[in-house]
Parts: C-alpha cells; sequence; structure tokens
C-alpha cells in the first residue's frame, strides 16, 4: 500500500453534502476526504444514505446542498460522463454488460469513440497482467462466471486511468477464492496510487482491506474509524446504532421425519441462459434447517422455481411435500398441503412494488383468511398486514403502504413474515438476507432458527456462506444445476464449499451424491 | 439540452383532482387554435360541439345512444389493459357479436325468447373471436396487439360479404343491407317515445358489477397483480395463461353485447357499416377514464359529446368530421400528460452546467 500521510490534501473531499427528496433527507451534512491511494469503506445499513452519496459522487444526481472538491478545486458533477473525465471509476453491484457480446466489445462499447477493438485488445492484455485480472478478450460474457464478470466491470474502469475507483458491495456474487484474488487486485490498485471508495457490509472485508472508514446511519456521518482497531461486533453497532445479538440457536434441533424429499428432480433450462437442474436428491425433516449454497447462476432460481411449484416437474413423485407427491401439481396447491415460499426478488417477485402491504398479503394468503368466495376481506387484509409489521419490527412510512416505499430489509422482514406467520411445515427461502442490513439479517435468521425449533422443516438457499454457517443443520453446494452430498454442516468447511462451488469437488462429490 | 421525468416523491390529492380539469382546458385551447387556422370562430365551435347538445333533450338522449356501445366496449377493454394486455381488436369482436346474433334474427320470425337468445350469442360471438388472439397467444406466443388488430379487417369483411351476398335483402333494391329486424328481434326502449334503448341499461350494469370485481373480488386482484407485477401473479398460483383467457373472453363478450346492441336497438337491421369505429375510440374512453369504471363511464359520455357535436360542426360550420377524431386524440393526450405530470416532474438538464 502507498504511504499516504492523513495529513496530505485529499484527492476527494465531500463538504456537507445534503440531498432531500420531498420530506425525506437521504444524506444530511455529509463530510468525507478521501486521500490519493487509500482504501475507503463506506459503511451503513440499507438506507443509510451509501447509494444516494456514492451517486452524487458519481455525477448521477445532484446534491441539495453541499460542495466536492476534487484535489482541493470546487466542481460540478452533473453526469457519469463529467465524473468519468475527472478520473472517477465506478463497479456497479448490478453489472451493465451485454451477454452475446465478447470481452473486448463489451470494454469497446463503454468507452469514447476514439478507442478501437485493436487497442482496447492490446490494453486489456497489459492491465490484465499488470493487476492479475485474467480475461480471455474473444469470450462471450454469457459463458463468463459473476468473478470474471466483474473482472471486465473493473478492467473497463481501469482503462480510463480512475484517479478513485467506486465499487458497491463488490464480494456479493463472489466464492470467497475470488474475493481474496479481488483484494489482492485493489491492494496492487491502491499501491499504484488510485484511491479506492468500498462499500460493503462484509465487515470482516473492510477490516482485512481498508484502514479507514466512515459510517452512515440515518444520511449522517455517526463515525470515522480506522477499521483495523475495533471488532466487526463494534462496526456493526454504530452501523445499526445499538448493539446486536447472535443467532440463539437455543436447543440443537431434532430432525422428526422428512417434510420434503427431492428425488430425481431434472428440469431443461428455461431461458437461453437459464441452467437445467440435473439428479438432485434432497430430504429436509421436521426440525431441521437445510442450506443450499452456490454461486448466484448455478440453477439456485430454478431450484427454488421447481420446489414452489412455479415450474412444474415432469414426473409427480419427484418433489413430495408432508408425505403427498406433488411434481405436478401448482404453487397454490403445495401452500395448501403446509408448504411456504419466499423468492429472492423482493420487488416484483415477492411483492408487487406499487400495492399496499395488505394487498400483498393476498399474494401468498389468497386461499386463506384474507378472501372467502372469492371477495377479498380487506379489514382482515389490513389486520394480518398489521400482526406481520408488528412481530416482524417492519418499519414502515405510515400504516399501510406501498412495498416499494419500504427499504429492502424491512421489505424483506414483512416477506419472510408473511410466509412464517401462517406457521409452515415447510419453508423454502432464496437468499433470505440479500442486500439487507445487518439488523434485519439477524432478525431473519433469528426468525428461521426459531421455525425449525417449532418443528418446520426450512430449506435456505442463499449465496452468503456465513449465513449458511450460522444457520444451517445440514448442508450442500448447488454447482451448474447438480447438488453435492447433504452433509451436516460441521463435517463441511469453508475452503470445502468453496472448492465445490467452483465445481472442482465435482469427481469426489459424484461419489458419495447418493 | 436534455430534460428527463423523475418521480415526485409525494403525489399533491388536489393536483390529481384537477389534472383533468387542466387537460380539458387544454385539449379545447388547443382545438380552438386548430379551428382558428382553419378559418371558423372558435367561439362558434365551442358552442356547436359542446353547448348546443347539451342544452337540446333531443341531443341528450342522443349523447347516452352514442355512449352506450362506448361504455360497454371499455369496460371491457378495461379488464384486459389492467392485467396489461392489449387488445386492439374490440371493433373487430363487436361486429362478429352482431353478426351472430343477427343471424338469429334473420333465421327467426317472433319468439319472446329470440331478443335473449340473440344477446347471448352476441356476447358468445364477440368472446370467442375475442379469445382467437389469446389463445395464440397463450399457445404459441404471438402479440395480440397484432392479431387482434387484423382480426378487426377480417370481421369487417365479412360483415361485408354477408350483407351484399347471402344476408341481403332480396327486395331491398341491391342495396347493401339485411331486411329490417322484427320487432321480437329489435331491442326495447327503455320508455315509449324516447331514443335510448336496453343497451343502456346493460352499459350501467356493467359499470357497477365491474366497479366490485376490480375492487372487492380477489379475480380483480388478479388482473392488477398480473399487469402491475407479472411473476409475482405467477408467485400467488395465478396462472397466466388462464387469465389470458379470461380477460379476452370478457373484453370480447361486452364488445360483442355492444354490438348486437346496436344492430337490434339502434340501427334494426344489418348494414356494411356499423359502428364509426367505437371500437376503436373505446380504447381512447378506457384510458380517458384511467381504467377506473366509473371513469370510463363519464369518459365515453365525454366522447359521445365530440361525436354529436362533430356532426352538426360538420354540417352548421362545414368543418370536416375528422376534426372530430383529432380533437379526441389530443383530449387523451393532454389527460394523459397531465396525469404524468402529476406523478412526475419535468427535470431540464444543460450539459455542462450542472443546474
Amino acid at each position: 500500500m502507498a504511504d499516504v500521510s492523513p495529513s496530505g490534501s485529499p484527492l476527494v473531499e465531500l463538504k456537507g453534502i445534503s440531498k432531500r427528496y420531498g420530506d425525506l433527507l437521504a444524506n444530511d451534512g455529509i463530510n468525507l476526504a478521501i486521500q490519493p491511494g487509500e482504501i475507503h469503506a463506506l459503511l451503513g445499513e440499507n438506507g443509510a444514505g451509501k447509494s444516494t452519496l456514492v451517486k452524487i459522487l458519481y455525477g448521477v444526481i445532484e446534491p441539495s446542498a453541499g460542495q466536492i472538491l476534487w484535489e482541493g478545486r470546487p466542481v460540478s458533477l452533473s453526469s457519469p460522463v463529467e465524473a468519468r473525465a475527472l478520473g472517477l471509476g465506478m463497479v456497479f453491484q448490478h453489472f451493465s454488460l451485454f451477454d452475446e457480446l465478447t470481452v473486448a466489445e463489451n470494454i469497446a462499447v463503454a468507452l469514447t469513440d476514439d478507442w478501437d477493438l485493436a487497442t482496447v485488445r492490446s490494453k486489456l492484455g497489459d492491465i490484465s497482467r499488470a493487476y492479475g485480472l485474467a480475461l480471455e478478450p474473444d469470450r462471450a460474457v454469457w459463458t463468463l462466471s459473476a468473478g470474471e464478470r466483474q473482472r471486465i466491470e473493473i478492467v473497463r474502469c481501469l482503462l480510463q486511468n480512475p484517479r478513485l475507483l467506486i465499487l458497491d458491495e463488490p464480494t456479493s456474487v463472489l466464492t470467497p477464492q475470488e474475493a481474496e484474488h479481488l483484494f489482492v487486485t485493489l491492494d496492487k490498485l491502491s499501491a499504484d496510487g488510485c484511491a479506492i471508495l468500498y462499500i460493503s457490509h462484509k465487515l470482516e472485508e473492510v477490516r482485512r482491506l481498508c484502514r479507514s472508514a466512515t459510517i452512515l446511519r440515518g444520511g449522517r456521518v455517526v463515525a470515522s474509524i480506522d477499521p483495523r482497531e475495533r471488532s466487526a461486533r463494534d462496526i456493526a453497532a454504530l452501523m445499526v446504532g445499538n448493539e446486536i445479538g447472535e443467532v440463539r440457536t437455543g436447543t440443537p434441533h431434532v430432525p422428526k421425519g422428512a417434510m420434503l424429499t427431492v428425488s430425481k428432480l431434472s428440469m431443461p433450462a428455461g431461458g437461453l441462459h437459464g441452467q437445467a437442474l440435473e439428479d438432485i436428491n434432497l430430504v429436509a425433516n421436521a426440525g431441521e434447517i437445510v442450506g443450499i449454497a452456490g454461486i448466484a447462476g448455478n440453477g439456485q432460481s430454478e431450484l427454488f422455481a421447481a420446489l414452489s411449484g412455479e415450474r412444474l416437474a415432469d414426473k409427480a413423485d419427484a418433489v413430495v411435500i408432508a408425505g403427498k407427491t406433488c411434481g405436478t401439481i401448482d404453487i397454490d396447491n403445495r401452500r395448501r398441503l403446509g408448504a411456504a415460499f419466499v423468492p429472492e426478488e423482493r420487488l416484483g417477485h415477492a411483492a408487487a412494488p406499487t400495492h399496499r402491504l395488505s394487498e400483498n398479503t393476498l399474494i401468498s394468503h389468497a386461499a386463506t383468511e384474507v378472501s372467502r368466495s372469492g371477495f377479498i376481506l380487506l379489514n382482515a387484509a389490513r389486520r394480518l398486514a398489521t400482526a406481520i409489521i408488528k412481530a416482524f419490527d417492519v418499519r414502515t412510512p405510515n400504516g399501510d403502504p406501498q412495498a416499494r416505499k419500504l427499504s429492502g430489509g424491512n421489505l424483506q422482514k414483512f416477506v419472510i413474515g408473511r410466509e412464517i406467520i401462517r406457521q409452515p411445515k415447510l419453508l423454502i427461502v432464496d437468499q433470505p438476507t440479500w442486500g439487507v442490513d445487518a439488523g434485519a439479517a439477524r432478525l431473519i435468521r433469528q426468525a428461521l432458527v426459531d421455525l425449525a425449533g417449532e418443528g418446520s422443516a426450512v430449506v435456505v438457499i442463499s449465496q452468503d456462506l456465513d449465513e449458511l454457517f450460522e444457520v444451517a443443520d445440514r448442508m450442500a453446494v448447488i454447482h451448474q444445476g447438480r447438488l453435492s452430498a447433504v452433509k451436516p454442516v460441521n463435517e463441511w468447511t469453508k475452503e470445502a464449499v468453496g472448492l465445490e462451488m467452483l465445481g472442482i469437488a465435482q469427481t469426489q462429490g459424484a461419489v458419495h451424491a447418493v | 439540452m436534455r430534460f428527463e421525468l423523475t418521480p415526485r416523491p409525494t403525489i399533491s390529492p388536489v393536483a390529481r383532482a384537477l389534472a383533468p380539469v387542466l387537460a380539458f382546458v387544454t385539449a379545447f385551447l388547443i382545438a380552438g387554435v386548430v379551428v382558428w387556422l382553419m378559418g371558423r370562430s372558435p367561439i362558434a365551435a365551442f358552442q356547436v360541439y359542446v353547448l348546443q347538445p347539451l342544452s337540446d333533450p333531443w341531443a341528450l338522449q342522443e349523447l347516452l345512444v352514442k355512449a352506450t356501445p362506448l361504455a360497454l366496449i371499455a369496460i371491457g377493454l378495461s379488464y384486459c389493459f389492467r392485467a396489461n394486455f392489449w387488445n386492439i381488436g374490440a371493433e373487430g369482436q363487436y361486429v362478429i357479436g352482431a353478426l351472430l346474433g343477427s343471424w338469429l334474427a334473420l333465421k327467426t320470425h317472433g319468439g319472446f325468447w329470440v331478443m335473449p337468445a340473440m344477446l347471448v350469442l352476441g356476447i358468445l360471438g364477440g368472446a370467442l373471436y375475442g379469445l382467437i388472439p389469446a389463445f395464440l397467444k397463450t399457445r404459441f406466443g404471438v402479440n395480440e396487439i397484432l392479431t387482434s388488430l387484423m382480426l378487426v379487417y377480417v370481421a369487417q369483411l365479412l360483415l361485408d360479404y354477408l350483407v351484399r351476398g347471402p344476408w341481403r335483402d332480396p327486395k331491398g333494391f341491391n342495396f347493401p343491407q339485411s331486411v329490417t329486424f322484427d320487432p321480437a328481434a329489435t331491442l326495447p326502449l327503455v320508455a315509449d317515445g324516447s331514443r335510448v334503448h336496453y343497451g343502456t341499461i346493460f352499459a350501467l350494469v356493467a359499470v357497477i358489477v365491474t366497479a366490485i370485481v376490480l375492487g372487492r373480488t380477489l379475480f380483480g386482484y388478479r388482473l392488477k397483480l398480473t399487469g402491475d407485477a407479472p411473476r409475482a401473479a405467477r408467485f400467488a398460483g395465478f396462472s397466466a395463461k388462464h387469465t389470458t383467457l379470461a380477460v379476452f373472453a370478457i373484453s370480447g363478450g361486452l364488445a360483442g353485447l355492444a354490438g348486437i346492441s346496436e344492430v337490434s336497438g339502434q340501427i334494426g337491421q344489418l348494414q356494411p357499416s356499423i359502428s364509426p369505429g367505437y371500437g376503436f375510440t373505446a380504447i381512447t374512453v378506457a384510458f380517458l377514464g384511467r381504467l377506473n369504471p366509473i371513469g370510463i363511464l363519464v369518459a365515453s359520455l365525454v366522447v359521445a359529446l365530440t361525436f354529436i357535436g362533430g356532426e352538426s360542426a360538420q354540417i352548421l360550420l362545414k368543418l370536416p368530421l375528422d376534426l372530430t377524431q383529432a380533437f379526441q386524440g389530443i383530449l387523451l393526450l393532454c389527460v394523459l400528460s397531465a396525469d404524468a405530470l402529476v406523478s412526475h416532474r419535468i427535470r431540464f438538464i444543460t450539459r455542462g452546467g450542472g443546474k
């Protein structure tokens, strides 16, 4: 790392940045300074104002008040084009790549006109070698893993010689091995004098990578710290504003008979870049949590759709819920057997963004207490929504808001609460705490553990290994539509899981997959 | 310089209520300029278009007669549009409904059962014709906008063939029209001496039933969810296929009912043209009414007014009938723009200005 004295003049300095949306003050007088070559963490819960601040810095939105100083000079950034011209680069959490184009083409389209494909190709080689970002210029993007796609985004920024690189939750789609690789690259960049603003909620990473961190809460800076001097627990407490307990497992879960049995489930890929499922075998017993790890895009959403009944299997006995074969019956009838489901996407899949929470209860409760002979019982729906809001500590701007008005964490609490309040015998949940703040994540994990403790079977599909190691009793890894053996969590190591996630352990996996 | 629409964080209820009023005023101002550019007095045009029809009892009845098919069809279309399915072929479903009902009228001679049976056939004809694009969509993934629109021309040409060929009145001096329907095959008037037939009652019933279905039933929520978040609808266990078939059957059925009501209650026989484009204008009506049943009722009266005003303007001011359609378009544009401006604000962005 470059040795930069903190008293040196900062590369970029935000002074009193405020952003108001109507009554909401998303950023409230934020001060932040980043030195050249510094890796600076920006921490905060969802809704703390991180994305607003970054968008202001990257010229996507304009601040209501405040000043941005670039090398001590005030600048006004009214578009990302200007921000890039100044020397800012940003790698977004969601990649913006064309699946059908090659790596080099994807990089070329994002650059200004004076770049041709040949220049891109040669520069790409230089940068790849310098920073260990291995990329084949002629591979089509859809054949690449998430880690490789992220490298494209990073290289794309680096080609423009940025002075400050902004990374938004960069490790959320990476395996532990890929993440470590990224950290090495970032250390090198920093040593070469490129400053990095690193947005994350994974505190261990921040402690590994950064020497300074700014913590936001409710749109304000609550602390500026050296993350290496504080424990992850301390930092989390600063983010949330109170102490976060650990998930209580209570008594070890005692399995009592199979609630979900999946046998020889195969399914063709749904779309062009979908993932086929091959010969999935899985048992979830009453009273236990079964975790399914894997890198995004390896068949998790397909497995969820097959278990929920959004896509039907060919054979009825491929999926058995509570003793009934139901591979060919739809989601509503599976719910009637006592199953409940929480998909990955909160907005648009689990909930309708523009509908009120009371209406959103209808999505999974339509057949039960909130309707009678085809008519909606509006009052019952409102009561149910209120009960969920209370039981799961959902913070809402008013009594019955539209789903999209809730922050990610609060909506996720609502969506999970909506299913748990039905006391399901089987709960299948895909990415339960994806993009959710630490406080909400803890509450959700606790609710899952408690549900299993009361004798329900829970299947958790997650990319977050820490989460699975924390809550699951048994665990398996999905890779390219195949599921590894399901083993008790204490028989897994993170390294073993990582190898399965990359498909390297597949040969041994096949032996004990029976 | 470019400009973009950004959503307002809060939407003022006052602005929401005032929006349609301002939209109307703006539409009238624009239409006034057009009339003035055509060398006529905008004030005289306003007089003829709006004030005269509203002050004349005969014209007021005519208003109901014209609003009836518009309201019936637009109510049906609102089922489709809410669920985000684009049935552009109501005109064709209207024609086929009228044809199937009229077939019974032409084949029978009296009987109390004839009229109800004609109405049922009208609904059935429209519904089945509406199910063709729905089936093509669910089975083969064909875009319903194209198929429903093209089927309009098929229906119109079929009508044309029938009234010039097999169904032509042999004693009709070779005019392309069918015989006049029996009294038993004529939709009764609501009151003697009036011009308003029972179709108006059907339209009112459709409005009330639809208000209940869309606002209070699971089926109504299903349509809303399918339109607003199709993936959530599938997650809720609502089959997209069944929803598609249902909304096309409903909107086709109501268009068919409008068709047979118009032919048996208003025209009294089949002729090459049985609609001044009600099926297409109803799309405007549905959106003018914001897909809300009561809104559609009001919008159908407003648009009917432009039809009647347009006819008198043609006679009295020698203004072309096309102006009426232009005005309907201007009105829709103004209403949609007003709605957009209530929920969004315009931001002008000057390059490099940073303002």
